[in-house]
Parts: C-alpha cells; sequence; structure tokens
C-alpha cells in the first residue's frame, strides 16, 4: 500500500554555519551560527518561543569531542529547553534521519514546528583518530580487523564498479572536478576552488618558497600526480575523499496548514523514505546501495513522481565513486551509465540534472552529522533562486536530497517542491 | 567443540585454532559467515558450526595508503600499504579480510575474481595475541 504523510509539512527556513575546520568552536557553537542563518531566511520572521521540538543528527561528538548527550545544549545554547531535545545517530546519514523524524512528529499531529538540526565537529581529533571513528560506523568485529577504512570501503566498491562497467579512476576524477567548480561559488564551502586555483595555488607556493614549479599540462594531469593528488585507498585520491570538517545546518519545519504564515514559499516535503543494509561483504551486489534504491523509490513513490522529474538533486559524495553509484541507485541513469554522464557533463549545474550544485560534501565539506541537514539547505537555496552564481540554469521547483549512512547501511532520501 | 556460543568471541577462539568456521542453520539449511546466534532467515535458532573451503575469490579490494591506528601499529602506513578485500568463498558466503600476495604498489593489476586461500596472522594488540583472518593469492 502506498505510504502517504498523515499530514502535511513543509520547510519553511533553513541555513547553516560555514563548514571548515574552526579550532576553538564547540558543536554549539556551530549551531547557534546555523540557527541565526535559519531565522534570517524565514522571510515572514519567526519567534523562536514557537519551536515545539528539536531533532538533532550528530555521529560522534562522544569520540570527536568527548562530549555525550549532546542534543540538550543545542536546546540551551538556542534558548530552547524545556522543550524536547533529541539526538539521532545513523553515521553520516544522522541529520538526514533527524529530518525524517522531524517531518513524521508533525505528521503525527503531535507538533506544529519543529526544529532539526545537524552538527559534527570533527577537527580536533589527528586524521588517523577521525579515521578509526569514522570506522566505527562499519562493523568493528569483521570489517576493521580486515584493515578497512571509509575511503577503502568506497575504493572497493569502485573497484568493483570498474571490473563490471569499465569506469576507469579518471571517471571518479571528473566528479571531484565538477564538485569543486560549483563548491568554489559556495561561500560556505570549507575547499571552495576549482581544481584549476588549487594548481595556481600551489605554483604560486612553490614560486615562493624558490622551488621548482609544479608542471601539470592540465587538471587531469594534477589529479594523477602522486605528490600533488596522493592516493587514500586506491583508486581514492585525496581529490576523490570527502574532507575532515566541523560544521552545523538547522531547518525549520511546521506542518503545511501554517506554513504559509512562516513563508511565501515553503518548500512542502512531498517524499520521504529510509532504508537499512547489511554489512558490505553480505551484499550481493557491491556497485550499489540497495538502501538507496529502496529509499529513492519510497520517496518517489510518495511523491508521485519519477527520477526524470527531479530537476537538481544532492547526494551523498563521501567518496566520488559514491556520487556515481547515488545517480545510478536515484534511477537518473542507468546502472553503469553514471560515470559516463558525469564524464559527458549531465550532471554539471548547467546540465540535464544538476547534480551537487552546493559543491557537495566533497568540496563544501561533509561534517558527518550534518550533512544530510546541509543538503536540504542547498535544495532550499536552488528552490528559491538564491543560489548566486551557482544557481542551476533551470528552475528547481522539484529538488531530492540523498544522505547516506556508514557504507549504506542507511539511507534517507526526501522529495521537496515550490508550488 | 560444537556448542561454542554462535559469537565473535568464539569466532576469534577459532581464528586462534586457524579454523575459519560458518554457521549454519539446520532449520532452512542457510550458512552463515560471520557467526550470528539466530537465522536471519527463517528465525531458527538450531544451529551448528561448521569449518568452511578457506578457498574463494576476490570480489572487491583496496590498497590503503592512510591507514587505521591499528594497522599503522601493526607496520602499515603511507610509505608501507596493504591490501583489504572482500572474498567470496566456494561455500557461498562472503567476508572481508586483508589480502596478501598482491602488488599493493601496482593496484591496476590486481585482478578482480582471483583465486585466494586463507591465512591467519596473529598480532599483538596491545597485551594481547590476537587472530586476524587473510587471504593469500594462489599462483
Amino acid at each position: 500500500m502506498k505510504k502517504k504523510l498523515g499530514r502535511g509539512v513543509a520547510i519553511v527556513g533553513a541555513g547553516m554555519s560555514n563548514f571548515g575546520a574552526f579550532p576553538g568552536k564547540a558543536t554549539r557553537d556551530l549551531f547557534v551560527e546555523a540557527f541565526s542563518d535559519m531565522i534570517a531566511s524565514v522571510d515572514k520572521g519567526l519567534d523562536p518561543n514557537d519551536i515545539e521540538a528539536l531533532y538533532i543528527g550528530n555521529y560522534s561528538s562522544d569520540l570527536f569531542e568527548g562530549q555525550g548527550h549532546t542534543a540538550p545544549f543545542m536546546a540551551d545554547w538556542t534558548g530552547l529547553t524545556p522543550r524536547p531535545a533529541t539526538r539521532i545517530e545513523d553515521a553520516c546519514a544522522s541529520s538526514g534521519v533527524a529530518l525524517r523524524q522531524g517531518i513524521i512528529a508533525i505528521a503525527s499531529g503531535l507538533y506544529d514546528v519543529v526544529l532539526v538540526g545537524g552538527i559534527e565537529k570533527m577537527t580536533d581529533l589527528p586524521t588517523s583518530e577521525v579515521t578509526d571513528t569514522l570506522a566505527t560506523a562499519s562493523d568493528v568485529l569483521y570489517e576493521i580487523p580486515a584493515g578497512f577504512t571509509f575511503p577503502g570501503f568506497y575504493a572497493a566498491m569502485a573497484t568493483a564498479y570498474m571490473d563490471r562497467y569499465g569506469a576507469t579512476p579518471e571517471s571518479f576524477m571528473r566528479v571531484g572536478l565538477k564538485n569543486h567548480e560549483n563548491g568554489a561559488l559556495n561561500e560556505k564551502a570549507q575547499y571552495g576552488a576549482t581544481i584549476r586555483q588549487v594548481m595556481d595555488s600551489k605554483i604560486a607556493k612553490a614560486k615562493a618558497k624558490g622551488r621548482p614549479e609544479p608542471t601539470w599540462a592540465d587538471e587531469m594531469e594534477f589529479m594523477h600526480d602522486d605528490r600533488a593528488n596522493p592516493i587514500i585507498a586506491w583508486p581514492m585520491r585525496l581529490f576523490d575523499c570527502s574532507p575532515i570538517s566541523d560544521g552545523a545546518a538547522a531547518l525549520l519545519l511546521v506542518s503545511e496548514d501554517i506554513a504559509k504564515s512562516f513563508s511565501a514559499d515553503p518548500l512542502f516535503v512531498i517524499g520521504t523514505g529510509q532504508a537499512s543494509d547489511v554489512a558490505l561483504h553480505d551484499r550481493q551486489d557491491l556497485t550499489t546501495l540497495r538502501a538507496a534504491k529502496l529509499a529513492g523509490e519510497q520517496a518517489y513513490e510518495m511523491a508521485g513522481l519519477k527520477p526524470e522529474d527531479i530537476k537538481a538533486a544532492e547526494v551523498h559524495d563521501c567518496f566520488t565513486i559514491a556520487e556515481v553509484i547515488a545517480t545510478e541507485d536515484l534511477g537518473f541513469f542507468p546502472p553503469g551509465k553514471g560515470y559516463e554522464a558525469a564524464e559527458e557533463g549531465l550532471t554539471r549545474r548547467n546540465g540535464p540534472k544538476p547534480i551537487n550544485t552546493s559543491g557537495g560534501l566533497k568540496s563544501k565539506g561533509h561534517p558527518v552529522g550534518a550533512s544530510g541537514a546541509g543538503q536540504v539547505v542547498e535544495i532550499w537555496k536552488q528552490a528559491h533562486g538564491s543560489a548566486g552564481e551557482r544557481q542551476a540554469a533551470h528552475d528547481v521547483n522539484l529538488g531530492l536530497t540523498h544522505n547516506v549512512g556508514g557504507t549504506g547501511q542507511t539511507c534517507a532520501v526526501h522529495i521537496f517542491e515550490r508550488r | 567443540m560444537n556448542n561454542k556460543d554462535f559469537t565473535s568471541a568464539s569466532f576469534q577462539e577459532y581464528l586462534k585454532q586457524k579454523k575459519l568456521m560458518g554457521v549454519r542453520c539446520q532449520s532452512c539449511g542457510t550458512l552463515f559467515l560471520p557467526p550470528r546466534p539466530m537465522c536471519n532467515h527463517c528465525f531458527g535458532e538450531d544451529l551448528i558450526w561448521e569449518e568452511l573451503s578457506g578457498e574463494g575469490e576476490l570480489t572487491a579490494f583496496t590498497t590503503i595508503h592512510i591507514a587505521p591506528t591499528a594497522m599503522i601499529e601493526a607496520g602499515y602506513g603511507r610509505d608501507n600499504p596493504y591490501c583489504s578485500g572482500i572474498v567470496k568463498l566456494k561455500d557461498g558466503v562472503s567476508i572481508s579480510a586483508q589480502i596478501l600476495g598482491v602488488d599493493v604498489d601496482h593496484p591496476e593489476n590486481i585482478k578482480i575474481g582471483c583465486k585466494l586461500e586463507v591465512e591467519f596472522l596473529e598480532r599483538q594488540v596491545g597485551d594481547d595475541n590476537q587472530a586476524f583472518l587473510a587471504f593469500q593469492t594462489v599462483d
């Protein structure tokens, strides 16, 4: 039977902190920035006292910051105690799932106004400990003893994908190039520079230090340079991997019947889907994420839409291979054709199916628990034509977000409509 | 030997004895690797340990240069990468493991589908001597 929400839900405000490395700022400080940015986006104004509950996506403040029980602090720092504040943990899908919980809470009739947040503060730890912390989102009993890391899991999917479909490491590099082109136009991005700009800055640095200047013929030669773009887990190199990031995002959800009193142009939630899956080694097919396909199918069915109807999508490109697989799992391109679509430029912001106009996790940054809510901020901007220079070429009245946890053991997909 | 709990602790004990053990559901016949205490197909709890062939092939892999702490302590890292992969056993089940005998400096030459056989590694982890599952290429 077709699933539907008990009543309609709309997003009437969306904001985020800058994504990056912010020594000295805790998640609560970043969340206040996101909260203020969200309030500024509510065009008819918000009295924060109207908020009834908070759902906060956070992967691991415990291990990253030594802080458990994070949600009440977000309520306190935004002046929202004693309202119920709940933390949702589903690895990197934490705030996509928090969004879904906020939607369900309003659809149930319990609340009319809900704050959904996403937070993560990753840069206090050295890289090896960040790697260890992220690894706890996989199977610590059977996958970690094999030496796997998160870049390693997605790299393994990439080898299976290349073997089956004939993609090459260059196919994935093209995704990174495209996302950096978009991220260069996003003032909140952590690595908001095109690959060309990265190259120029490295050349300038070498010149300033009197070192021999690198002589890359073009971006692809730079991408193949083991020193400039080292292998992290083959075939994933540095510029195939999302960075270690701090950041927060905040979304204001209200019931459909009151949405117009907050915003002239609410973003209606017309589809939501979520699914789980087994560990990577237990899957029949390593070139697709079953949870993403199922979450997508649920969301499309609820929305009464097909993949071709979606005007722009923010997908979970924690690694470049993940974006390729996502565009296939969501039905934008047939299995095995996603890499060709990326190579042909179909996913650029002036292409027929703009993917990750924000720069994606790759360029914008990936504060893991904040990423799912951060994706919605971009769809909000694209839907309202307020994405500035990175605005998609066509009108984005229908947008989709795809937020993955771990190796795809969780996926949440949402579809939004500006009416 | 067949009355051990169907847990990772038991699996680890078997690894120390150089045995790769799965668990079979005696109600529906499904074989599990890793072990689990309840069949997730028929919900049966009439299970039995079963030693696996240890022969399989590589279905996905990576060579890891930025290593987690445990592998750094084992001597791996940027200058000494290692291969991790997923192995499909003849018995029909698959598992994650370190892959030995492949050319980690030329990962483009590592072949998906290559034949592998089980190998049992031991490493000191803190004060413990722990067993690790690995697979070695077969020439």
